[in-house]
């Protein structure tokens, strides 16, 4: 079963139901089904993608993993403990070594204080004396590329977009993490500045012996940087694959759908009618079955009744379709 | 790594726009200061406010040296001399329906009406700063309860709540305070639960809990900070609006009684007279006027020093 290198980070059947207020008056609770029994695992070492579109959970898996929010159901396994109990981990080690980067620079940074003073802000709280913490902070600074003597004691509002996501990462590594989450961290940046950072993330993964959780929507970037990808639909995980597998061998119609809809590199080739028209359903009230049938074009009746589990079709690749499926009902067979 | 001595600051233009898309700005040789060192420049070079900073300083200063400047006893009556004009010898703002000396009586009567102004606000922003901390920082049941109970308190007007309580305690200084006090302790937990429910859910202070920090050490450094400039400037507000409110308590004869010199009681005692010797019997008023006047102007300064955010 476990072909691959032992996992750092394992997800088990990860939840979260988000509830919500009906628009009417006293109408029922209703529930958002964000993240809906979530299963992948991370090896030492590898960044995994995750991609999907706006609102199909990424971030709050992001937000699971990291227990800022609490998880309906699952465990979250890392480096073979999990939280709690008397050999589990603490939420303090756990946060120790799994850091995360938000997507809004700006936002994530307090805006009262000098960036050498946010990133030392960490190993402060683990309790390093403020000198070293604030050492520590300015080799982070040298670390990103960003020279300490200029930049540390700004404020985040006196730096670039690029500049202020080379500080969140400066403050994800001061607690020398073994596993970062980038939830959408280079998305709201300028394409040549996107490509400094994603150059410098890649570096810092090397040298540190970084493993990432990767969240994006970017198809391109994340096809640059992983070396698995995990696809992500309405809260459910519905094809993981490696890169290889999944841009080149796609199994499930929606990440066929969405390879396709992506924009090309070559700005010649016009982009055709995206195969993926209109906007994910409601999270809800999700559709029976398969989530994907109302958008899929191979839907059929099985599609509408059975949910279809997420299979093995291959060495490290399984995907949640019913065509894929061996003697599930639908006509496409295997 | 760009050149010591300058940095580059790309411009939201594009290329094709004819217009620079960066500029070089030199840095190192520019003073770095921190928020509150920029808070403080901007107030001081704003005028109004220094100078009405300036016109509270004076006016504290000679209430709390007043014993020592030479005036007459503030209580110290002389039938003689009753509602002697301002501009008099040897009594230049005049006297009082007493014959008593009004400069005595104004300068003395600063440290009871300035005490009743702070204080009461003081002693609430200590207790409803903290309990909307904690409100808005725990969220859930915790605030449910604590924004109900200041709730009750809003369904009245706020001097018509002192006036009740001070009237069920009974007359004095010390009830005043207390009334006060208490009336200004649930609009203090209202701003300062919202301010910190919005602070909280910022995402700074989420990568703060990320990074494993525990809940006292992320409100001291993230959420205080952030916090406390805009309760500051709410309390300076309030201020003023306790000079008023003790003034008004004074005045219908719930505060301060005579003889002693307090504003309100005096603006009370004067006011039969206010057709002999007008000028008198509205000098205890514009004191009032101007001071609660002041901490508004410097509330509003402090506002905009803090409020800029580059
Ligand atoms: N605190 C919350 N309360 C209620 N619903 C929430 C909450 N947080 C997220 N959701 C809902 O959960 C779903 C998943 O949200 P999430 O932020 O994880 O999406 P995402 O994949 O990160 O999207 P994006 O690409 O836009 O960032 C959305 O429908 C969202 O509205
Ligand atoms: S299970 Fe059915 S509806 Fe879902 S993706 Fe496969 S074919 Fe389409
Ligand atoms: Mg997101």
């Amino acid at each position: 079963m476990n072909v691959e290198p032992r996992p750092l980070l394992n997800v088990r059947n990860l939840r979260k139901y988000f509830p919500v207020r009906s628009d009417r008056l006293m109408g029922p609770r209703l529930l958002v089904q964000a993240v809906d029994d979530v299963n992948f695992a991370i090896a030492e070492g590898e960044t995994l993608g995750i991609v999907g579109e706006s609102g199909c959970g990424k971030s709050t898996t992001a937000r699971l993993l990291m227990h800022l929010i609490a998880p309906d159901a699952g465990e979250v396994w890392l480096g073979g403990k999990r939280l709690g109990g008397p050999d589990g981990l603490t939420l303090r080690q756990l946060r120790r070594s799994m850091q995360m980067v938000f997507q809004d620079s700006y936002a994530s940074l307090n805006p009262r204080l000098s960036v050498q003073d946010s990133i030392a802000f960490s190993p402060r709280a683990h309790g390093v004396p403020a000198p070293q913490a604030i050492d520590k902070a300015r080799e982070l600074l040298a670390l990103v590329g960003l020279d300490p003597d200029q930049f540390g004691r700004r404020y985040p509002h006196e730096l670039s977009g690029g500049q202020r996501q080379r500080i969140n990462v400066a403050r994800a590594l001061a607690l020398e993490p073994k596993l970062v989450i980038l939830d959408e961290a280079v998305s709201a940046l300028d394409k040549s500045i996107e490509a400094q950072v994603l150059n410098l993330l890649m570096d810092l993964k090397r040298e540190l012996r970084l493993t990432y959780l990767f969240i994006s929507h970017d198809l391109n970037v994340v096809q640059y940087v992983s070396d698995h990808v995990l696809v992500m639909y309405l809260g459910k995980v519905v094809e993981l694959g490696t890169v290889d597998d999944i841009y080149h061998r796609p199994r499930h119609p929606y990440t066929q759908a969405l390879l396709a809809s992506r924009p090309s590199m070559d700005p010649d080739v016009k982009i055709e009618q995206s195969p993926l028209a209109g906007d994910p359903p409601n999270p809800i009230n999700p559709p029976s079955g398969c989530r994907f049938r109302t958008r899929c074009a191979f839907a059929e009746g099985v599609c509408e009744k059975v949910e279809p589990a997420l299979t093995g079709i291959g060495r490290g690749h399984a995907v949640a379709c019913h065509m894929r499926i061996p003697a599930s009902g639908h006509t496409a067979g295997r | 790594m760009k050149p010591a001595g300058t940095d580059k600051i790309m411009l939201p233009f594009g290329a094709d726009s004819g217009r620079p898309t960066a500029v070089e700005v030199p840095v190192g040789s520019v003073v770095q200061r921190t928020y509150w060192e920029n808070v403080w420049r901007r107030v001081t070079r704003d005028p109004f406010t220094v100078a009405c900073a300036l016109v509270l300083m004076a006016i504290a200063a000679a209430a709390l040296l007043a014993p020592w400047l030479g005036l007459p006893e503030p209580t110290l009556t002389d039938s003689a001399r009753r509602l002697l004009p301002v501009g008099s010898p040897g009594h230049i703002l005049g006297t009082d329906e007493l014959g008593r000396d009004m400069l005595s009586r104004i300068i003395h009567g600063g440290r009871l009406s300035l005490m009743m102004g702070i204080v009461p606000v003081l002693i609430a922003l200590m207790i409803g700063g903290s309990a909307g901390l904690i409100a808005g920082f725990v969220g859930g049941r915790v605030n449910m309860l604590i924004m109900r109970v200041t709730d009750v308190f809003y369904a009245f007007p706020s001097i018509l709540l002192a006036v009740a309580i001070a009237g069920a305690l009974g007359a004095g200084i010390g009830n005043a305070l207390l009334a006060i006090t208490i009336v200004f302790i649930p609009p203090i937990t209202r701003v300062t639960e919202s301010v910190t429910t919005q602070v909280r859910s910022m995402d700074f202070v989420e990568a703060a809990r990320a990074s494993g920090a525990g809940t006292l050490a992320i409100i001291r450094t993230h959420v205080l900070g952030n916090v406390l400039g805009p309760i500051f400037v709410y309390a300076t507000v309030l201020i003023s609006v306790s000079i008023v409110i003790s003034a008004g308590l004074s005045f219908i004869g719930l505060g301060a009684s005579p003889p002693a010199a307090e504003w309100g009681l005096m603006l009370n005692t004067l006011r039969e007279s206010i057709f002999l010797a007008p000028l008198n019997a509205i000098l205890p008023g514009f004191m009032i006027f101007i001071t609660s006047m002041c901490f508004n102007l410097i509330s509003d300064g402090l506002r905009s020093a803090m409020d800029v955010r580059l």
